[in-house]
């Protein structure tokens, strides 16, 4: 069991309030999945800088100031760096390969959470409220965000296998429910020069989706070509830097209920996670069809 | 009327509450506000309360149910009114999967639609569904009857024993061993019954029933792929 959260806004107007609302959320999800949660959320990177990176060091005490310095020197450019907790968000403008480039041989612990040009991500092992809490989600703003809470049944309880996992730039992937065919699956990709960090089944639906979108297809096709390729029990939700979307398997045991109104669409494993956004009541709420893929895009929505 | 928010009672303090007051033999009446789809909402009441709430629930609502009249005024997650007893439970809204899972009597009306498994095992509670069912309806239903007004998905009564299944609208396709079968004089009086106990109202004659072909009680080598 695990939990999964998505909240995309409709109107520009809400977007210094999606941390608050997503940390709602986010807590509501919390007794499905006690040992860790993540969430990825997409907001503007300030002064327009084209790539922002997020890391993560297990020693509380990182410099992470110093490597922004180091990075900054070595790139000639302006580096920001915010640090929350054990991440730290790197932003520059420069290219995303460029930057990520430079950062392999800063320390062996050091680790790229997500990368892209608005992706913000932070998971670490612990509750949905100290997560929220360790890195201020409250006080995020964006235009959607993604979120999970773990109860591990494939893999290790780490920082590394806790979700979301993000497979390319500003593409990121949560999931309830586990594959039967990830190992299969993982030669298959790796073979298409995909590479994978952990044993975690859901960076293979992750990779395959990035995979997928990598060879031209939107959002939807890609998600949708997953239903023939992924065998096992899923709820996903997907980010990309303009879309969102859900997706569930054919079996469909993994839980999922969608809300919209005018102004947002939200995805949960339950409805307690939506009992408190602003309008619920007025909200259409339904619970998405079997190998159905439901999918909104930033100025375009339905 | 006593009325009770779920902002400020637990559902344990609610639940002890609403099978409290079931033993004086009367009928008292309850209001719970604010459930904001907190799982077991009155689950395991044992005597003749009537129970409305007032929102969104989630799982296991109105659980092992005996006796009790209780009305959900919005929609329901998993397994609501799961190894009912006796009783009637009313959703004004949709139900989520497993809906009347494994139910021994009583009657659980759902206005809107159901989701997948409805009435999965269920071994002689009455289901009368207004709208759709999901995949896998009557899974392996072993007695009672299942009404659905409007479509049924893929599966439907897959390894059925002797439950009876009423479609208004079409069934996407039928699961092993369940088969049509004829709507006698005998049905239709029954189906009648179970849509006036629900208090809905359809035309009879859109209905077809479905039951079991009995071909998977006993082992047969021809029949091995369907076990």
């Amino acid at each position: 069991m695990c939990g999964i959260v998505g909240l995309f806004l409709k109107n520009p107007a809400l977007r210094d309030r999606l941390g608050s609302h997503f940390a709602t959320m986010l807590a509501g999800m919390g007794e499905r999945g006690p040992d860790s949660a993540g969430i990825a959320v997409y907001q503007d990177v300030p002064n327009g800088f084209q790539c922002r990176v997020t890391l993560f060091h297990p020693d509380a005490g990182f410099p992470w100031q110093d490597v922004a310095k180091g990075l900054s020197g070595e790139l000639e450019t302006e580096v920001n760096v915010v640090v929350k907790g054990n991440h730290a968000l790197l932003e520059a403008d420069q290219d995303v390969s460029t930057v990520t480039s430079r950062l392999t041989d800063v320390s062996p612990d050091l680790r790229l959470v997500g990368y892209g040009k608005s992706i913000a991500v932070f998971k670490d092992k612990g509750s949905a409220g100290e997560i929220a809490t360790r890195y201020g989600l409250a006080d995020m703003a964006g235009t959607h965000a993604i979120g999970h809470t773990r109860m591990a049944t494939e893999s290790d309880v780490t920082t590394a296998h806790a979700h979301p996992f993000i497979a390319d730039e500003d593409v990121c992937l949560v999931h309830n429910g586990s594959l039967s065919n990830h190992n299969r699956l993982r030669g298959w990709l790796a073979r298409r020069g995909m590479r994978f960090e952990t044993d975690n089944d859901t960076e293979v639906a992750a990779r395959y989706f990035a995979y997928r979108l990598q060879q031209g297809a939107d959002l939807k096709a890609a998600m949708e070509a997953g239903l023939h390729d992924l065998d096992g029990f899923f709820t996903f939700a997907a980010g990309t830097r303009t879309g969102f979307a859900v997706l569930r398997d054919g079996f469909s045991c993994k839980p999922a209920v969608l809300a919209e109104t005018g102004d947002w669409v939200a995805m949960a494993s339950e409805f307690r996670s939506l009992a408190d956004l602003p309008g619920v009541d007025d909200a259409r709420i339904w619970e998405p069809e079997p190998q159905v893929v439901y999918d909104w895009t930033l100025g375009h929505s339905a | 009327m006593n009325t009770v928010s779920l902002s400020l009672t637990s559902v344990r303090e609610l639940n002890e509450q609403l099978r409290g007051v079931s033993d004086d033999g009367s009928a008292p009446a309850w209001r719970v506000t604010d459930p904001k789809g907190a799982h077991a909402v009155a689950a395991g009441l044992t005597g003749p309360v009537q129970v409305q709430i007032d929102g969104h629930v989630g799982y296991y609502c109105a659980g092992m149910n005996q006796h009790a009249a209780i009305t959900v005024d919005g929609h329901c997650g998993t397994g609501v009114a799961e190894n009912m007893m006796s009783g009637i439970v009313r959703i004004r809204g949709n139900a989520s999967q497993s809906a009347g899972a494994s139910g021994h009597g009583g009657m659980l009306v759902i206005e809107g639609n159901a989701g997948p498994r409805c009435g999965i095992s269920m071994k002689g509670i009455d289901i009368v569904v207004g709208g759709k069912t999901g995949h896998m309806s009557g899974f392996m239903a072993q007695s009672g009857n299942l009404v659905i007004c409007g479509d049924a998905g893929n599966d439907l009564g897959d390894s059925i024993y002797e439950a009876v299944i009423y479609v208004g609208g079409s069934a996407a396709s039928l699961g092993a061993d369940c088969v049509e079968k004829e709507m006698t004089p005998k049905h239709r009086s029954r189906l009648q019954d179970l849509l006036s106990r629900a208090g809905m109202e359809q035309d009879l004659d859109r209905f077809r029933r479905f039951g079991s072909a009995r071909r998977l009680y006993h082992f047969h080598v021809d029949h091995a792929d369907s076990y």
